[in-house]
């Protein structure tokens, strides 16, 4: 017969591990999701990264003198595609952003090339592609706050810590970036 | 609420749902006991085996329609709406919003498709978001614009990003199983079923003929309080996945401005719309899968 003390101490220790269990899985669960988001950004950038060319050879057959813009843009994607940390990435993608703004601003001066359907296709998957990059962006976000919330919060804390679960990094973005380029459409 | 993620995480809003699904088999369960209970007190007196008998049969047609309408009854609702498959050359923005807000749900891009009629509706199907289709209307692909649409969109992944199909497949289920029961019951008292002579205890008699009428308004009312919890649940959701409530409440306008009553909508099917697509009116109210639409834009303004 075991006394109620004994009794008592098993009860907690089963609870206990019962926590420990649950708050690993929530912490696995954490970190497949970012790094779930992390790999659709990856996506999304590598899917904008291939429409360029396509686009500035388009723009090109209607505004060829417009050298600047198709210079600064060629200049942004290949700052992407040498960016590796996530800070270079959400610089090089800010600056990319930036750069295709101005070049779908100076596109509006030609109404020929506004009225090209392949030039509409492309300002579409582009803005369509724009917009992607930014839910995946905020379901990243998102997961890294769950995650950094989780590994800070006591008694979540000494779990992470354990199993070395650790904060992550937000894909930050400045002013630029927050307003993603202006598309018109009819 | 705050849209930033902080205060509510559409994530926990998957969870609650899902414990809300057992609370919800748990009480019906109760009821149907209850039921079957009283019923076999009154048809069986102590011996149950009649009873256990109704129940079996109930039980099994239950999950007959489960099984049917669990497996087969996205592709009903899309092929009795007349939906067909989105195309990318025209309706490419349609397609590139559900790709993105599917991204925003961290879960599967669901199939997409576009219902032929004007009004301006929507609705969401399948028994798991890896099952799931979108179909909304010709009439929303036209006259809302690109924002309000994507609010529609966002509301729409919200239910599937929830479960709500699933829950609401259960409700249908449950409720049926217990109109069935009471149906049972009501039949044998008017056909007298079996023993004449056998002494019934009125008690019993009464408590089973008021639980056979009241049961099964009363599934019915817990099952329309739900689908309208839904639909306000999913606005929060949507609102979290586009981070613009805004763009909702002004697709909502636009549908109270337009009060067209959405074709191959029915009764049975209205629970799975973005908005009722019956007309509102007091009775369509009263016993609405759909909270007023006033009611939704202002929570949704005030988010």
């Amino acid at each position: 017969m075991m006394s109620p003390i004994t009794i008592g101490i098993i009860v907690v220790v089963v609870a206990i591990i019962i926590y420990f269990i649950a708050a690993y899985n929530r912490f696995v669960v954490l970190k497949n999701r970012i790094d779930n988001a992390w790999a659709q950004i990856d996506v999304q950038l590598k899917r904008r990264f291939d429409l360029i060319p396509n686009l500035i050879e388009t723009v090109k057959g209607y505004a060829k003198h417009e050298k600047k813009v198709f210079t600064e843009v060629t200049a942004a994607r290949t700052a992407m595609m040498s960016a590796t940390t996530l800070p270079e990435k959400a610089k090089a993608n800010a600056q990319l952003s930036s750069t295709l703004k101005s070049l779908f601003a100076v596109a509006e001066d030609y109404p020929k090339l506004q009225a090209n359907q392949n030039f509409m296709m492309l300002q579409e998957e582009l803005s369509g592609t724009e917009s992607k990059i930014a839910y995946a962006r905020q379901a990243y976000n998102d997961s890294v706050l769950s995650n950094n919330n989780g590994v800070q919060m006591f008694p979540g804390s000494v779990v992470a810590n354990m199993f070395g679960f650790k904060q992550r990094e937000f894909f930050k973005t400045d002013e630029v970036e927050k307003a993603p380029v202006k598309v018109k459409f009819e | 609420m705050m849209i930033n993620g902080e205060s509510m995480n559409a994530f926990d809003e998957t969870a609650i749902n899902k414990w809300k699904s057992y609370l919800l088999i748990f009480c019906f369960s109760l009821i149907i006991v209850a039921l079957g209970y009283v019923f076999g007190k009154i048809y069986g007196g102590n011996n149950p085996s009649i009873i256990i008998f109704f129940m079996t049969i109930a039980f099994i047609i239950a999950v007959i329609m489960a099984l049917i309408s669990y497996f087969l009854g996205d592709k009903a609702a899309l092929s009795i709406s007349g939906a067909y498959e989105a195309n990318r050359r025209d309706h490419a923005h349609y397609i590139n919003s559900v790709e993105g807000l599917a991204i925003a749900a961290q879960i599967p891009t669901p199939k997409i498709y576009v219902l032929p009629d004007e009004a301006i509706n929507a609705f969401a199907t399948g028994r798991n978001p890896e099952t799931a289709s979108i179909a909304v209307t010709e009439g929303a692909l036209k006259k809302l614009n690109r924002v309000e649409l994507e609010g529609v969109i966002a509301h729409e992944m919200g239910h599937v990003k929830n479960y709500d199909m699933r829950l609401m497949t259960i409700t249908v289920i449950l409720v049926g199983l217990i109109a069935l029961l009471s149906d049972f019951f009501l039949r044998g008292m008017l056909f007298g079923g079996g023993d004449k002579d056998r002494e019934m205890n009125p008690i019993f008699l009464i408590i089973g003929l008021v639980l056979a009428i009241l049961a099964p308004i009363i599934a019915q009312l817990i099952q329309l309080a739900i689908s309208r919890k839904r639909e306000y649940a999913a606005d929060a959701t949507g609102a979290v996945l586009g981070r613009n409530p805004e763009a909702l409440a002004n697709a909502l306008k636009k549908i109270k401005k337009d009060n067209i009553e959405t074709k191959h909508a029915s009764k049975a099917t209205a629970h799975m719309y973005f908005s009722n697509p019956l007309k509102e009116g007091f009775w369509n109210n009263m016993f609405s899968t759909h909270p007023p639409l006033d009611e939704r834009i202002r929570r949704l303004e005030a988010m």
